[in-house]
């Protein structure tokens, strides 16, 4: 086992994938010569030349559906959004193109592609560039939606999106970059659809996923300096969602708290609770809790930003009021 | 050409025609829902082009899209049961009169989301350039379709990547009730293809022979790899924008106008004038039409409703 970054865990998952499948091509802004803005695709230009890393004009729907038609012929684009705030203007491929054109022609067509797309606040971008949309993309059957937060499910979920034959929007976060951690040797893939625990616990239920795993492990472990151990499950995938080990741990713990960076209206919060309160409503010993952003655009100052956003704190306190 | 093929031009652009003639009965009669958009008026557009194109081109159109579905050669049976959401439509009635294809016949789908699936066509061009097929794709949308940002962002990307792909508006003169002139900065749409560096052709689309030839001039250009090309196929349609459509925008004598130079009108006297057929022949074309029609609406009519397990198949490639 090595420790790499989320970042370095990605490119190699997208640099393998290439090696191992003619078929697979990375298409967006910046990707090539620039070498992608984020640097996930430096040196991609160089190894595997402008057919297979196609820098694209700025024009998201073009660059969406330019993926969903090559996929159709049988290649497996991964498109690249340079961050997920861009992903509305290309929405009607995202939602309304990508996951209906299987089922609306009655099974004719596959479409085997990736669209990766960075997201997050908490970097003074302003309020168009700072969001964490990821609830809207996870409402839309016949897409998946893949939001890891480790470098190892990063890596094995990246591969297991580009082979997969649906397309798969998979959401990175900004500031999770630089996050560390171990990743297995060689050629592994992690399934789409199954949540994990991250770290057992017998205390609290708390559910999260992507940046807000990150700041649920460093909550755990000022917890357990108290001598609360809370119980960690990480979603990975948004859909299709994997409620058997929230469920699971619900029963033991019989309280739980979820976490998630984006807006708590209409969120994932929303959704992991309201099934709690339909699958497991006889294990409820506590008022389900949610942390999440404040209902306001993030503004650029950075205390105000940080205001915004859900803390370690707010997932600290949330978990001892519901104990 | 052989004379059986002119003759099949003419079974194609009959074909079509009864079959929407009987479609939109059905549709009164309450036995196909949602939307319709009949081609009528306009067979000569999809009948030329699908004339002109080779099997390994790909077609991919808009919403308006039974007539190109009879042009590929998909069943008057299949079309119906479509129309009539039966299990034995073409897209197993879940996709309805707006998404027919078939994948084997290199028919990409009728399209609903006015001109989304130009940047998808893109894509389907990409697909061959990327793997050295020769294959083009053909896109056709409606004059609608080239004020929106889809239309843009597809044809740019085209003409920056040379994608082998014949782009093919087909100007009708209205986008739903609004007239070209009301909706678009110019009214001669091929000057938007100018503007992109795309070679392009002003067609009179009423006149079949006419579009398969311009249709080939421009796939011979595209496949020698000179890049996209652009065809502004002028044409009408005779009926509404769809069956719900109180064609409050145009004047009767207009319409009227248009239909005295119907495609199929027009076709029928000139191979009546070139000796390709006589009239006992074309009436027989017609006969074997009407028989073939009044057959599918009982095969659909009689096929069975998609099974209840249908509901949930296809969503996914991989089970979930």
């Amino acid at each position: 086992m090595a420790a790499i970054t989320v970042r370095q865990a990605i490119s190699d998952a997208l640099r393998e994938e290439m090696e191992r499948d003619e078929n697979v091509f990375i298409l967006g802004e910046e990707v090539g010569v620039w070498g992608g803005t984020y640097a996930v695709t430096r040196g991609f230009y160089d190894q595997f030349g402008e057919k297979r890393v196609r820098d694209t004009p700025i024009a998201e729907a073009a660059i969406i559906g330019a993926a969903i038609g090559a996929a159709m012929t049988g290649l497996r684009p991964i498109a690249e959004l340079m961050t997920i705030n861009f992903a509305f203007s290309a929405m009607d491929h995202i939602v309304n193109q990508a996951p209906k054109l299987r089922y609306m022609f009655g099974g004719q067509f596959k479409v085997p592609m990736v669209i990766r797309a960075v997201g997050g606040g908490g970097r003074q971008l302003g309020a168009t560039h700072s969001q964490t949309p990821d609830a809207i993309f996870a409402h839309f059957p016949g897409l998946k939606v893949v939001a890891p937060g480790t470098p190892e499910d990063a890596k094995g979920l990246l591969k297991a999106a580009i082979r997969s034959d649906d397309p798969v929007l998979f959401i990175e976060h900004a500031t999770l970059y630089q996050w560390r951690g171990e990743v297995p040797e060689g050629d592994y893939t992690i399934p789409i659809g199954k949540s994990k625990v991250q770290r057992p616990g017998d205390a609290v239920t708390v559910v999260s996923y992507s940046k807000g795993l990150q700041m649920t492990m460093e909550a755990a472990d000022r917890l357990a300096k108290e001598g609360i151990n809370i119980e960690v499950v990480d979603l990975r995938t948004l859909r299709p969602l994997d409620m058997e080990p929230v469920i699971d741990s619900f029963k033991k713990t019989n309280r739980a708290v979820i976490v998630e960076e984006g807006w708590r209206s209409y969120g994932v919060g929303a959704e992991v609770a309201a099934r709690l309160y339909e699958d497991a409503f006889d294990y409820i010993d506590a008022p389900i809790k949610r942390v999440a952003q404040k209902e306001v655009p993030l503004p650029y100052n950075r205390t105000l930003e940080q205001m915004a956003m859900p803390q370690v704190e707010d997932i600290i306190k949330a978990v001892k009021e519901v104990l | 050409m052989k004379k059986e093929e002119y003759l099949d031009l003419y079974r194609q652009m009959v074909l079509i025609r009864r079959l929407e003639e009987r479609a939109a009965e059905l549709y009164q009669q309450g036995k196909i829902g949602g939307f319709l958009h009949l081609y009528i008026g306009q067979e000569a557009v999809s009948t030329g082009l699908v004339a002109a194109r080779k099997p390994q081109d790909r077609m991919i159109t808009a919403y308006r899209d039974h007539g190109l579905a009879i042009n590929v050669g998909l069943t008057a049976k299949q079309v119906m049961a479509e129309l009539l959401g039966k299990a034995t439509g073409m897209s197993k009635g879940k996709g309805g009169s707006m998404h027919m294809a078939d994948v084997e016949k290199n028919f990409w789908g009728g399209h609903a989301i006015v001109g989304a699936h130009l940047p998808i066509a893109a894509g389907l061009a990409l697909g061959d350039q990327y793997t050295g097929s020769d294959g083009i794709t053909v896109c056709m949308f409606g004059d609608g379709a080239t004020n929106i940002g889809f239309f843009h962002e597809g044809v740019n990307l085209s003409k920056v990547w040379n994608l082998p792909v014949l782009w093919v508006c087909e100007n009708n003169q209205y986008g739903m009730g609004t007239a070209v002139s009301r909706a678009s900065a110019v009214s001669e749409i091929r000057q938007k293809a100018e503007g992109y560096g795309i070679p392009n052709e002003r067609v009179e689309g009423m006149d079949v022979l006419e579009v398969k030839k311009a249709a080939e001039k421009a796939l011979k250009f595209i496949r020698e790899g000179n890049g996209p090309y652009f065809l502004e196929i002028m044409t009408y349609r005779f009926r509404g924008h769809s069956m719900g459509d109180p064609e409050r925008y145009r004047e009767s004598d207009e319409v009227k106008r248009w239909q005295e130079n119907d495609p199929i009108g027009i076709y029928h006297k000139w191979l009546m004038d070139n000796k390709k057929a006589d009239e006992e022949q074309l009436d027989q074309i017609v006969s074997q039409v009407e028989q073939e029609i009044e057959e599918a609406v009982e095969f659909a009519e009689n096929s069975p409703e998609p099974a209840p397990e249908e509901l949930f198949t296809d969503v996914y490639v991989e089970e979930v």
